[in-house]
């Protein structure tokens, strides 16, 4: 399995054609504490760069784009009940949505973990 | 008009508005010492959260919390006929305030809009000392010089801090530093001296919790905030929790819930229309607002408790039955001590009866919510034989 960042705070990983997304450790931390998610039902097409799920803090709302084009297949229910979640384990349970890839190449845009690490640590 | 206003740094309030221009506050080293996170506000850089804007939120509705607002204005105006002067401007009775006992009041336009929200106290030197919102303070600066006579001059304070102790423990921990000071009750100011530094403090402040407004030297300010802040009760708190403290408290946010387009009848800020003024006029926006009185106005402020667990914020739509704008969300977010969203909204007269359901509609997705009392969490001031 390999997992890919994007430049918005996404993560993303790929498992043969299959993914997870969530927002990264950073990302949380930026937004604070999280009172709402907003998951994409299954079955929507998301294209790479669509709003696909909402993020809520205290403060304010966040879009959280979809790092490649596919088929959302699951939403994170537990986000429902237990939006902290995201706080908590952004990189694990606090997961947003699953999909299925339409065009595994777009992967080659994204960072890898190290060059992630580079970007956030410049920011 | 005699007057000692400059601004040191040169900078049209415009201009400050963008990130280049930021300008910084006296405690602003004291907050990144702290692990303030930095934001711009009012055009200047202030702490937006420390550890967390619900830890923080929770901590003062428990404990005591101390923010700093100096980036809100202070202001002093003197001369002979001070309070009539000022009372061209704003439906504050201000001849018959109390000295030492700071009023709200509102800055007034011609038609009845609202220029700035703000407190004045009368001095016992015959000066009468203001606290004006951050962002507003460069117009309401203007606006004074342009309508008050040459004889009253205005002093801008900012060689001074502004620091407020909001918290149920606020009263415990000020009085250790600072004795004599529980003695004030709320809306009560007073002089006190600390460590060669003459402070103005009133028990007041916009949290709806028991607390304090201190003005301190800014030579003085940092000292002060380490005595507050090594009193066990007192954490610093960010201007985030502020805010969500402040909307629960029913406490309206100039720019945000007040602005030119709102008046103080449809604001429900109708305890700011004193008697005397009501009935003698002699302050902008006198003749629409004393039929706005009569009439009933459009619309009205009101508190909605938003169903589900999606904040609708400023900016959200209040919709009729057919789906048509009726009115709008200027505050909104999630109450860190209901553990639920809450908003303020206009809405027809007719629908704010507290009960009444509310439709509103967030970026293309509809919301239900219910009129409720305000405020959404009691106030807790110290009066005067509680």
């Amino acid at each position: 399995m390999s997992r890919y960042f994007t430049e918005d705070h996404e993560w993303i990983d790929v498992d043969g054609d299959t993914a997870t997304v969530g927002i990264t450790d950073y990302a949380q931390s930026q937004l604070g504490d999280i009172v709402f998610v907003e998951t994409p039902d299954e079955g929507k097409e998301v294209s790479k760069g669509d709003d696909a799920a909402v993020v809520e803090s205290v403060k304010a709302a966040s879009d959280v784009y979809a790092p490649v084009s596919g088929t959302v297949i699951e939403g994170n229910e537990a986000l429902a009940d237990n939006p902290a979640l995201v706080n908590e384990d952004p990189e694990g349970e606090g997961w947003f949505f699953k999909l299925t890839l339409s065009d595994p190449s777009e992967l080659e845009s994204l960072m890898n973990d190290s060059a992630y690490q580079d970007y956030v640590s410049k920011l | 008009m005699s007057e000692t206003i400059q601004d040191p740094h040169g900078q049209d309030p415009e201009a400050a508005e963008g990130e280049d221009a930021l300008l910084q506050l006296p405690l602003d080293a004291w907050h990144r010492a702290r692990g303030g996170r930095m934001v711009p506000f009012a055009g200047y850089e202030m702490p937006v959260q420390y550890e967390g804007i619900m830890a923080e939120h929770l901590w003062v509705r428990e404990h005591a919390g101390l923010f700093d607002v100096s980036h809100m204005g202070q202001l002093s105006f003197s001369g002979e006929g001070v309070e009539a002067a000022l009372e061209a401007l704003m439906p504050a009775d201000i001849q018959a305030a109390r000295p030492s006992h700071p009023v709200y009041s509102l800055l007034m336009a011609e038609n009845g809009g609202i220029l700035d929200d703000l407190m004045l106290t009368r001095r016992d030197d015959g000066s009468v000392y203001m606290v004006v919102n951050g962002a507003c303070k460069w117009d309401d600066i203007a606006h004074f010089r342009e309508f008050l006579p040459d004889e009253i001059g205005m002093n801008h304070m900012e060689d001074h801090a502004l620091l407020a102790l909001q918290g149920p423990e606020a009263a415990t921990a000020l009085e250790r530093v600072i004795p004599g000071v529980s003695a004030l009750v709320f809306m009560q100011g007073a002089a006190f001296g600390w460590q060669g530094h003459e402070l103005w403090i009133s028990r007041s402040g916009y949290t709806g919790e028991d607390g304090f407004e201190i003005s301190v030297p800014a030579e003085a300010a940092a000292a002060l905030a380490d005595a507050l802040t090594a009193q066990p009760e007192v954490k610093p708190i960010g201007l985030g929790a502020r805010d969500s403290l402040r909307l629960e408290a029913d406490l309206p946010l100039y720019g945000h819930d007040l602005d030119t387009e709102t008046t103080p009848v449809s604001a429900q800020l109708g305890f700011a229309l004193k008697k005397r003024r009501r009935e003698e006029g002699g302050f902008p926006g006198h003749a629409r607002i004393m039929l706005e009185r009569e009439q009933g106005p459009i619309l009205k402020r009101v508190g909605l408790v938003v169903e589900g667990r999606q904040p609708v914020r400023e900016g959200g739509l209040v919709l009729d039955a057919e789906g048509n704008e009726v009115g709008k969300v200027t505050s909104g977010g999630f109450a860190p001590t209901l553990q639920q969203p809450i908003a303020m909204a206009y809405v027809p007269a007719a629908s704010a009866e507290p009960g009444t359901k509310i439709t509103l509609a967030q970026r293309g997705k509809i919301h239900s919510a219910e009129v409720v009392k305000m405020p959404f969490v009691a106030h807790k001031y110290v009066r005067k034989g509680a």
